[in-house]
């Protein structure tokens, strides 16, 4: 039998307390787990069901606003500029790669390379925000001229305020990692913000695609 | 009751010292920061019922107005103010938090844990609730109670056709209790799949929390799109979009999809845990295991799935594709199997057990009658052609109300009975229910069923008054006076709450000889749950454990540790400290309440509003001390903690 193997057949044995009494003693398990194991793996993948819910709801009421309108977009008003949202496709997509960085560096309880990483995702979330801004200035359309204008406004607010508050909670978490009390189970927290950070950048890519794409292709 | 079979001497090293540890401050600071689930437990279900006499109060003031024609008493603009608070409060202010309430007090013990998971969060939950409670009844009191029904269609509910700050009230009350509910389905599910006790594997989870657990699940797919619709309905009424509005290519229907493809799951969200109330209860009072475990959790999922595929059958009337109407229509139907299944289930099991007519069973008994009732309705609403006939009439108010009434209430006071001694540690009093579900049993049905008959004869809903040539005169005055005798029973039901408060009968552990694991312990349970956590051996462990099933040993007792296991087979995984009891949840709640409230007067207020938000979430996360996570602080020469792929680490001593 391997080590880690014998190890869990001892966990978790019926054994013997002080009175006779049949208990499993539990006190040689680890303090804590990565991944599935950790309670917040599990709150963060209810927080993306939840979110994933409205993303997917809300590019629904854009097509359902389309089959209500001959022209799309209306009024012959131009699609939104590609530059801007392309780039910020490239630039979040990108930023998984700090973002992977900083996860394999909290497994290994690095703290070095964990403030190192957290940082650079930072540096990218400065990044992908500010080109954010510019996205809005050039999508061509108001959110009060039409319901065309508002769905993509809504999509794409609603997409900004996850960068932003992934940014600014990001941002509180490597203030922890410089300047907090550390103890192991703040690594943890940086894994499972990583995985977060991956849900956020992933729904950027079909929001993206319907923003910027739906217009042009149908 | 469980004292014989659990005679070993116990092996806990230090019991007074683990109470302590979890216990809350004393005072009203104390109170303040409490995490405690069964703490906020309590504070949902107690607010949850002021709320349930608020909106019965204001249902009692329509049927008042509405007992004979052409009555003065209230005019238009009241009623509708009232009609669209009542059914606001009652389905998002009561019947939802109050079925989270059961399960955030009542899924730990059940399940043999310590805690909720993420108890702050949870705490957060309960204020914002509250923030919820109070922004709705402060903008009735003030004249400013939404007035365009507890859907808010637009085009109604647009600036153009509601000038006023009604509509944004209903809208951002939605935010307020939607948060809430999600956090407590998130922190439900979690509990349930990964701190169950070491055994509990998934055919041994209790019906009670498969049905939590389903629940929360809608919740979490549900609640958005009502957030979504009541976001864009604000945005249009504020800042001027156009989702809903016809001239700039918006569509007032885009409101009903989004509203009803929450509000149909919302009727299961309320009435799934109403049914897990009623396996638990019947199982306990049959004196025998459930039958048919396995096909009532079945009948669980598949009526979650297919609560999913029913809302356009609220939206019949509104002219859908007839592929459309045929699929809506079958779905609505086929939702009658899996509630067959478990009402065969519910029959079987009485047939074939002891029956013992306790109180909850007696209220159970009026659920099976009333429930009946609106399901037939319901069958006969899912027929297209009698759906179009029949829309906008109260028939169709009678209907929901058996299902609602029927499905939630009367389980939900069944649960009441069946779960008070362990909350309070004393018995209510059988003669006194009796009398109280007689006058609310008699008191429902002269309300409601006449309604049925008033549908047919074409009285149309939420029209504050009528004309004596209609002849509606004599069956209104009928159920305006079966109201008196439903409040007759609701406050008989409450006067009995607070003198059994004081003066009932000692309930001991297991008052009912009941099955499962919140019955293992102390009535009410002490701060920690249970002095030493149990491992379970089967799905009733109170009757078919072994009297030396083992405890869990080895929590550290000076501070919050828990036991995390595997979600399938609940082998025993790692331990976790949980946080301290803290007053950051309510800071947050109420920058968020304090946010929430001043968009509706400037969208300036969500920019302004979220730094003191942000403020707050921070002192929340941030730690007090190095070890405060109870791992090993910095410098750490090694990882202790495994990653998912490893095998859990530690050996026996």
């Amino acid at each position: 039998m391997t080590a880690p193997a014998a190890a869990a057949a001892m966990v978790g044995r019926p054994t013997r307390g002080d009175g006779g009494r049949a208990a499993i003693d539990v006190s040689g398990l680890a303090p804590g787990g990565f991944g599935h194991r950790s309670l917040m793996w599990w709150g963060t993948l209810g927080i993306v069901f939840i979110e994933g819910t409205a993303f997917a709801l809300t590019i629904a009421a854009y097509f359902y606003l389309r089959t209500r309108n001959a022209q799309w977009p209306p009024d012959a008003v131009a699609p939104p500029a590609l530059f801007w949202g392309t780039l910020n496709v490239a630039i979040q997509l990108a930023s998984g790669i700090p973002n992977h960085l900083a996860k394999k560096a909290a497994e290994h309880v690095d703290l070095r390379r964990v403030r190192l990483w957290l940082v650079v995702q930072l540096v990218f979330g400065v990044a992908f925000n500010a080109v954010r801004a510019v996205e809005f200035l050039n999508l061509n359309v108001l959110w009060n001229t039409d319901a065309y204008g508002s769905v993509v406004w809504l999509l794409l607010s609603l997409h900004t305020t996850h960068i932003l508050t992934d940014f600014l909670d990001t941002a509180v978490l490597a203030a922890l990692m410089f300047f907090g009390p550390i103890e192991e189970k703040r690594f943890v927290d940086v894994e499972e913000n990583a995985v977060y950070w991956y849900f956020v950048v992933a729904a950027w890519v079909p929001i993206y695609g319907v923003i910027y794409w739906a217009p042009r292709l149908i | 009751m469980t004292e014989p079979r659990r005679g070993l001497p116990p092996v806990l090293e230090d019991p007074t010292g683990l109470e302590r540890t979890w216990a809350d401050a004393p005072g009203p600071l104390g109170w303040l920061r409490s995490v405690d689930h069964k703490a906020i437990g309590r504070r949902y279900l107690a607010t949850a019922s002021v709320m349930f006499l608020f909106a019965g109060a204001l249902a009692a003031t329509m049927r008042l107005q509405l007992s004979r024609p052409e009555n003065p008493f209230i005019g238009p603009d009241l009623y509708d103010q009232i009609f669209a608070t009542h059914g606001t409060t009652m389905m998002f202010l009561f019947a939802v938090p109050v079925m989270q309430g059961f399960g955030i007090y009542f899924v730990p013990l059940m399940v043999g844990a310590r805690a909720i998971a993420f108890p702050r969060l949870v705490a957060f939950s309960y204020w914002m609730y509250l923030g919820g409670c109070i922004f709705l009844y402060l903008s009735l009191f003030l004249n400013t109670g939404p007035d365009v029904g507890w859907f808010s269609y637009p085009p109604l509910s647009e600036q153009l056709f509601s000038p006023t700050k009604r509509p944004d009230v209903w809208a951002q009350m939605i935010t307020w209790t939607e948060v809430a509910s999600l956090a407590v389905a998130v922190s439900i599910i979690t509990t349930a799949f990964k701190m169950r006790a070491p055994g509990m594997a998934l055919n041994r989870v209790p019906i009670f929390v498969w049905a939590q657990v389903v629940t929360s699940f809608m919740v979490i797919f549900a609640m958005p799109a009502v957030m979504m619709a009541s976001t864009a309905l604000i945005l249009d009424r504020l800042v001027s979009t156009h989702f809903f509005d016809v001239d700039r290519g918006g569509d007032a229907l885009l409101f009903q999809h989004l509203f009803w493809f929450f509000g149909h799951p919302e009727v299961y969200i309320i009435f799934i845990p109403g049914t897990g109330i009623v396996s638990t209860i019947v199982s306990t009072f049959s004196r025998r295991a459930m039958v048919g475990y396995l096909p009532v959790v079945l009948s669980l999922v598949s009526t979650a799935f297919i609560g999913f595929g029913l809302w356009v059958h609220h939206m019949f009337a509104t002219g859908v594709p007839q592929l459309g109407a045929s699929f809506f229509t079958a779905a609505s139907i086929m939702i009658a199997i899996p509630t067959g299944a478990q009402f065969f289930c519910w029959i079987a099991t009485m047939w074939s057990g002891r029956v013992e007519l306790k109180s909850p069973m007696l209220w159970l008994l009026g659920f099976f009658w009333v429930f009946l009732i609106g399901g037939l309705t319901g069958v006969m609403l899912a027929s297209v052609p009698l759906n179009v006939q029949l829309h906008d009439t109260f028939f169709v108010v009678a209907h929901f109300h058996y299902v609602l009434i029927g499905g939630a209430v009367f389980p939900l006071v069944a649960a009441i009975y069946y779960w008070y001694p362990k909350l309070v540690g004393r018995m209510m009093s059988e003669r006194l229910a009796a009398w109280a579900f007689g006058l609310f049993f008699v008191g429902f049905n002269v309300t409601f069923f006449p309604m049925h008959l008033l549908g047919l004869h074409g009285m149309p809903r939420r029209v504050y008054t009528y004309l004596p040539q209609t002849g509606w005169g004599p069956l209104n005055l009928l159920a305006s006076s079966g109201a008196l005798l439903m409040a007759a029973g609701v406050l008989t039901l409450m006067a009995d709450a607070v003198r059994a408060r004081r003066v009932g009968a000692l309930a001991g552990d297991d008052p009912w000889n009941a099955g499962t694991l919140e019955w293992a312990t102390a009535s009410p349970p002490p701060n920690s749950n249970f002095i030493e956590p149990p491992t379970v051996g089967s799905l009733d462990p109170l009757w078919e454990d072994p009297p030396d099933q083992p405890v869990v040993v080895g929590l550290r007792s000076d501070a919050r540790d828990v036991l995390v296991t595997h979600v399938l087979d609940t082998e025993p995984d790692h331990r976790t400290v949980f946080p301290d009891p803290s007053i950051w949840p309510l800071a947050t709640a109420i920058a968020t309440s304090a946010m929430f409230a001043g968009s509706i007067f400037t969208s300036w207020a969500v920019v302004y509003g979220s730094i003191p938000m942000f403020i707050a979430m921070v002192g929340w996360f941030w730690p007090k001390s190095p070890d405060e996570g109870g791992t090993q602080p910095w410098p750490i020469e090694h990882r202790t903690l495994p990653l998912p792929n490893e095998a859990p680490q530690g050996a026996m001593p």
